[in-house]
């Protein structure tokens, strides 16, 4: 997938609304304030990291499409346009055919559980406006409208790897000659609901929201996605780290990187004893499943910047299905 | 697997005499939703034998067996053996969203007890789903999940299409999948998209949808590698094209520009012309927006030769699967060219004069070497697919 680069970032998250802020907050390497949040029926709050309010009104907010939209719409729409650029407008003159593959987990959970409980209340007045937000498609649909693209449209569902898979899919699609550009968006938010049931299985993790976007096309300059390894499925016994084991050997057959992203350090982890620079975002930002795994990249990509950074690995070891591997060199 | 039954026989007949499976809903208390009607499927008591242990298909939500069900059809009838990179590609709107409903409702109600809640979280979530497919047919490879609304599975299958034809894969397992579940019932009956008085497509009086569940998954694979291990081959897939709408979230643009542009693609990669088809598995959901809107787009396909092309709805016999709907359609579309019939949108009285083609009410023999099957979903998601007849 070498020629296929990188034109774009764009990232919301706990940090704030750009690319610049991320990046800032991870270079001070200190976690991010953690907010309580309201556990109904419970006395004790869920700690999450939240995105904090944005500092001037978005002026994309009054289409009407987007007026009532949930958090993760708003988070993947502003990631989406920062990564974008100028590009937004070749794509509303129908000059560039801009393909969307838009990543979650949870997905629109805040509405899907709001809409239930009023299901379960009375169905006979459980809101019509608010059902169709509970899609998983409904975020990368409002995209679509704001920015004019018709061309082909993915919601791809799976745990913090989908993300890196999605980019797979975009790369497919500039290969094959489908779309001009395509925008990877990975993007959650934070409800109850997927805290309460996170804290049954990690009760140290918080979570947080936000998301992260790439905008990638053909070019012969740029960052360039070098590789994307096979996604290592958890099954079988110690599933996981013979995951990441195998992820970790089909990286290094690409050569050593510069700098390594990865998603958190775990017991038994195979890159423990590996002597480069190891960024782990999460333990900054909180995590946020598929929005986690495009802030990685994103990191990934700036860090590309510098002269001194060659290559940068990105290892994705997802919370329940499986460990996949990006690397990204200077085209 | 759909209300019609467990398996191609079964299926097969239902859907060329244009049998309904519609009935009082059963699966949760629909008492007091507005259409309490839907297309229920009835799974055998025990699931068929796999590598599944009993405790772990004592877990598995109803979306998931109806998944297992189709899968373990599928795996008898392509003969595929247990290997450790065959890409898995599933659409569905909501997975195991039953397991969600009870997660939320015990966690309001008792919210001390964490009893099968972690079992709840663990299997309502797609990946599970589809990862207990492998583990129940003995296979591993990349997984992907389009949740493209209902046009999932035409998507999914879609999408395995593009990875054997860029030469990624020489195989992939791909289909759809969905159970019925209160919420996604209310959403609907909130929209007040279903029929209080039964699915009639593309009928002049239609009122709305009913709905249904089901899963189907089809092995797809290059025609080197099926030859070269004797398969039986049940049809080529030959095009695919995907759209976005953007007119309206819910809504479809009334001259159906996004289900031109896929139905075009899809003869554009298949290298056919319209006049070539022989039958449109319309998405036809019964709506007065989407059958109106679906219609104008086949009538501007066609041209001059919409009055030659066959179409019919089979979601009047099932109702609209969701994220299994293009998958169930794609495979009643190679029953139809197998078959060599026609499935018939038997509810349908009056046509609306706005349908230029040849719809089809009745039970009908015909000639047919291509069938194009039509998805289109919330969001704009719009795809379809163009399936040849094997000789």
């Amino acid at each position: 997938v070498s020629r296929i680069t990188i034109q774009g970032v764009g990232a919301v998250s706990p940090a704030g609304w750009s690319v610049a802020d991320l990046l800032q907050a991870v270079s001070l390497g200190t976690a991010l304030p953690v907010a309580p949040l309201e556990r109904p029926a419970r006395d004790f709050k869920l700690p999450v990291r939240r995105v904090p309010s944005p500092a001037s009104p978005q002026a994309w907010l009054r289409q009407p499409r987007l007026r009532r939209v949930s958090p993760i719409s708003r988070f993947a729409t502003a990631a989406a346009l920062e990564a974008l650029g100028a590009d937004a407008g070749l794509v509303g003159a129908g000059a560039l055919r801009l393909g969307i593959v838009y990543c979650v987990m949870a997905g629109c959970v805040n509405y899907s559980s709001r809409f239930y409980q009023e299901v379960l209340n009375n169905p006979a007045t459980a809101s019509p406006l608010v059902f169709p937000e509970t899609v998983f498609n409904a975020p990368a649909s409002h995209l679509a409208a704001l920015l004019g693209t018709t061309a082909v449209n993915y919601t791809q569902v799976g745990d913090d790897t989908a993300f890196v898979q999605g980019l797979a899919t975009a790369a497919g699609w500039l290969l094959e000659d489908r779309v001009d550009g395509c925008l990877v968006i990975g993007a959650e938010e934070c409800d109850w609901l997927t805290s309460d049931a996170m804290r049954l299985f990690a009760p140290e993790t918080v979570l947080a929201e936000g998301a992260g976007a790439i905008y990638l096309k053909r070019s012969a300059s740029g960052v360039a996605l070098e590789a994307i390894t096979d996604p290592q499925i958890y099954l079988g016994r110690d599933p996981r780290s013979a995951a990441i084991r195998a992820v970790q050997r089909e990286l290094e057959t690409l050569g050593a990187p510069t700098q390594l992203f990865d998603s958190g350090a775990a017991q038994g982890d195979p890159w423990q004893d590996w002597p480069g620079r190891r960024t782990s975002l999460r333990q900054f930002t909180g995590d946020a499943f598929c929005a986690a795994s495009a802030w990685q990249v994103v990191a990934a990509a700036e860090a590309l910047r510098k002269p001194s950074t060659a290559r940068v690995s990105v290892m994705v070891a997802g919370c329940n299905h499986a460990a996949i591997g990006l690397s990204l060199i200077r085209a | 697997v759909t209300a019609l039954g467990v398996g191609w026989t079964q299926n097969a007949e239902g859907f060329r005499s244009g049998r309904q499976a519609f009935r009082p809903v059963t699966a949760f208390d629909a008492g007091r939703q507005r259409v309490r009607q839907a297309a229920e499927v009835d799974l055998p008591a025990s699931l068929p034998p796999t590598r599944l242990t009993a405790r772990h298909e004592r877990r598995l939500d109803r979306a998931a067996r109806q998944l297992l069900w189709a899968g373990v059809e599928c795996w008898r009838q392509s003969g595929w053996e247990p290997t450790e990179n065959l890409p898995l590609v599933l659409g569905t709107t909501s997975g195991g969203m039953t397991l969600g409903e009870e997660f939320l409702k015990q966690a309001q109600a008792v919210p001390a007890s964490n009893r099968r809640q972690p079992t709840r979280v663990t299997h309502y979530q797609c990946q599970r789903q589809a990862m207990s497919l492998m583990e129940a047919l003995g296979f591993t490879g990349p997984l992907t999940i389009i949740a493209n609304a209902c046009a999932s599975g035409a998507n999914s299958i879609g999408h395995a299409f593009d990875l054997i034809r860029s030469g990624r894969t020489k195989r992939v397992l791909a289909g759809g999948f969905d159970g019925l579940s209160e919420l996604v019932f209310a959403g609907f009956n909130s929209l007040q998209a279903m029929s209080p008085t039964g699915c009639r497509p593309f009928s002049a009086d239609r009122d709305g949808l009913g709905l249904g569940e089901g899963a189907a998954l089809l092995a797809l694979e290059t025609l080197v590698s099926a030859n070269q291990r004797g398969a039986e081959i049940l049809g080529e897939l030959v095009g695919y094209g995907a759209a976005t709408d953007v007119h309206h979230l819910t809504q479809p643009h009334p001259e159906g520009e996004a289900a031109l542009q896929s139905m075009t693609e899809a003869c554009r990669v298949a290298r056919i012309a319209p006049e070539q088809v022989g039958y449109i598995n319309a998405h036809g959901t019964g709506t007065p927006l989407n059958d109106g809107a679906e219609a104008m787009a086949i009538n501007r396909w066609a041209g001059a030769t919409a009055p030659m092309i066959r179409v019919s709805s089979t979601k009047a016999s099932v109702g609209h699967l969701l994220g299994a709907a293009g998958s169930v359609e794609a495979v009643i579309c190679l029953m139809a060219l197998r078959g060599q019939w026609l499935p018939p949108s038997a509810t349908t009285r009056e046509i609306d004069p706005v349908c230029r083609f040849d719809f089809v009410t009745a039970p009908r023999e015909a000639k047919l070497d291509y069938a194009l099957t039509n998805s289109f979903g919330f969001g704009g998601a719009n795809a379809s697919l163009i399936f040849r007849r094997w000789s």
